[in-house]
């Protein structure tokens, strides 16, 4: 029979010796990998915090969102499935009614009540979507853009429910067999998964400004929302802007001008 | 023994059965898969390398192209600097696939034999190849 010290005695040296193993087991997989380095992007424009204005005023005919919407989904092969309830949208267009609730008023201009507005994903400061992904899926960059990581999406929408804004749509169907015509460049995403527009972050890498501020005319302008001096700054400083569902304190990077001919 | 020769007759049955796999593949040399590197892009280059050399790429390019994953898409590191001290832009369908745009002669001749169903697929999307 042992007694309690030599079973001690054995414990503590096997709990050692497994130890001094598993460190071992590291120095031995010390490999080319960590010897190696990554780096960040050399033609990348950067910022503190991404953000955009749109003027809400410059979007004047159907052709101007469709250009704007096209571009968008073109390049991240964004599917078309053909029916509202399984589809999926990274920019969109939506009634004043239901793009900044409660701030309809009685008599306001009928043009604005009818008019449609672009909407996309607010890569909101304060983002309740990253607070509820459990696998960290959804997470912010240093830059500021509420990124997905398709790799690690389980699908459990528990980002749609939160985002306050209809952001994020589901992947019902495989949406390869949906797409009209593939960009190589880019991925695509697989059934079960949740996907949102990502502020072109494949194209800042590159030094490039997203695809809705290019071929939007200068209706919407892209910037640092931490730079006195940028675009976006000195348009925000000088016009009245809104954004959306502002008393959920989620804090959104996209802001809207509504009035205005001259404006920006 | 009580009912031996049907205990015999059943260990002989669940013998032939179990080893089935072994005697019916003895003899038969399983053919070593032999992925190929003959794609134009390659052809054209004047050093046929990789991005790292082709034993480390051989046993740890998984690794490898994990590591590319989250440093482009949870750091933003995009530039891969190897170890002869090259650059290369991290991109499973820009950089890897440019190269080697033969998935089915190259990817699919080892994962194959191996049994390995890497999801890459469901979402990047393939070089397109001639159907064969």
């Amino acid at each position: 029979m042992i007694n309690r010290r030599d079973f001690l005695k054995i414990a503590g040296v096997s709990i050692m010796s497994g130890l001094g193993s598993v460190s071992a087991l590291n120095v031995i997989k010390d490999n080319i990998l960590e010897a190696s380095e990554y780096l960040p992007p050399s033609g990348a424009i950067t910022a503190k915090r991404w953000g955009m204005v749109i003027d809400v005023s410059k979007f004047k005919t159907d052709e101007n969102f469709k250009k704007v919407i096209d571009a968008c989904h073109r390049i991240h092969n964004v599917p078309d499935l053909g029916n509202p309830k399984d589809e999926i949208k990274w920019i969109w267009t939506d009634t004043f009614k239901h793009t900044f609730p409660g701030q309809e008023t009685e008599h306001m201009p009928e043009a604005l009540e009818h008019k449609p507005f672009v909407l996309l994903c607010n890569h909101c400061e304060n983002p309740p979507c990253v607070r509820v992904c459990p696998t960290k899926a959804t997470f912010k960059t240093k830059e500021g853009i509420t990124q997905m990581d398709y790799h690690r999406c389980i699908g459990c929408r528990f980002c749609m429910a939160a985002c306050p804004f209809g952001a994020r749509s589901f992947n019902w169907k495989d949406p390869q067999h949906f797409i009209k015509e593939e960009n190589k460049e880019y991925p695509t995403r697989t059934k079960g998964v949740v996907e949102k527009c990502n502020f072109c972050i494949e194209r800042l890498a590159k030094g490039l400004m997203p695809a809705c501020v290019e071929v939007s005319n200068g209706a919407i302008v892209f910037g640092d929302m931490n730079d006195p001096n940028s675009d976006v700054r000195k348009i925000l400083s000088s016009h009245y802007a809104i954004r959306r569902k502002n008393e959920l304190g989620t804090r959104p990077s996209v802001y809207y001008i509504i009035g205005g001919n001259e404006n920006a | 023994m009580y009912n031996g020769w049907k205990i015999l007759l059943g260990l002989i049955i669940f013998l032939a059965v179990a080893t089935f796999p072994f005697y019916s593949n003895i003899g038969k040399a399983t053919v070593k898969p032999e992925p190929k590197i003959d794609t134009p892009v390659i052809n054209e280059l004047k050093e046929k390398k990789c991005v790292e050399s082709k034993e480390f790429m051989k046993a740890e390019h998984m690794q490898l192209l994990n590591d590319w994953r989250d440093s482009a898409v949870r750091d933003g590191n995009r530039i891969y600097v190897a170890q002869d001290g090259e650059k290369y832009t991290i991109s499973l369908q820009n950089t890897c696939m440019k190269c080697h745009s033969n998935k089915k002669e190259f990817c699919d001749k080892c994962h194959n034999y191996a049994g390995a169903k890497p999801y890459c697929w469901d979402c990047h999307i393939a070089p397109k190849e001639a159907k064969k």
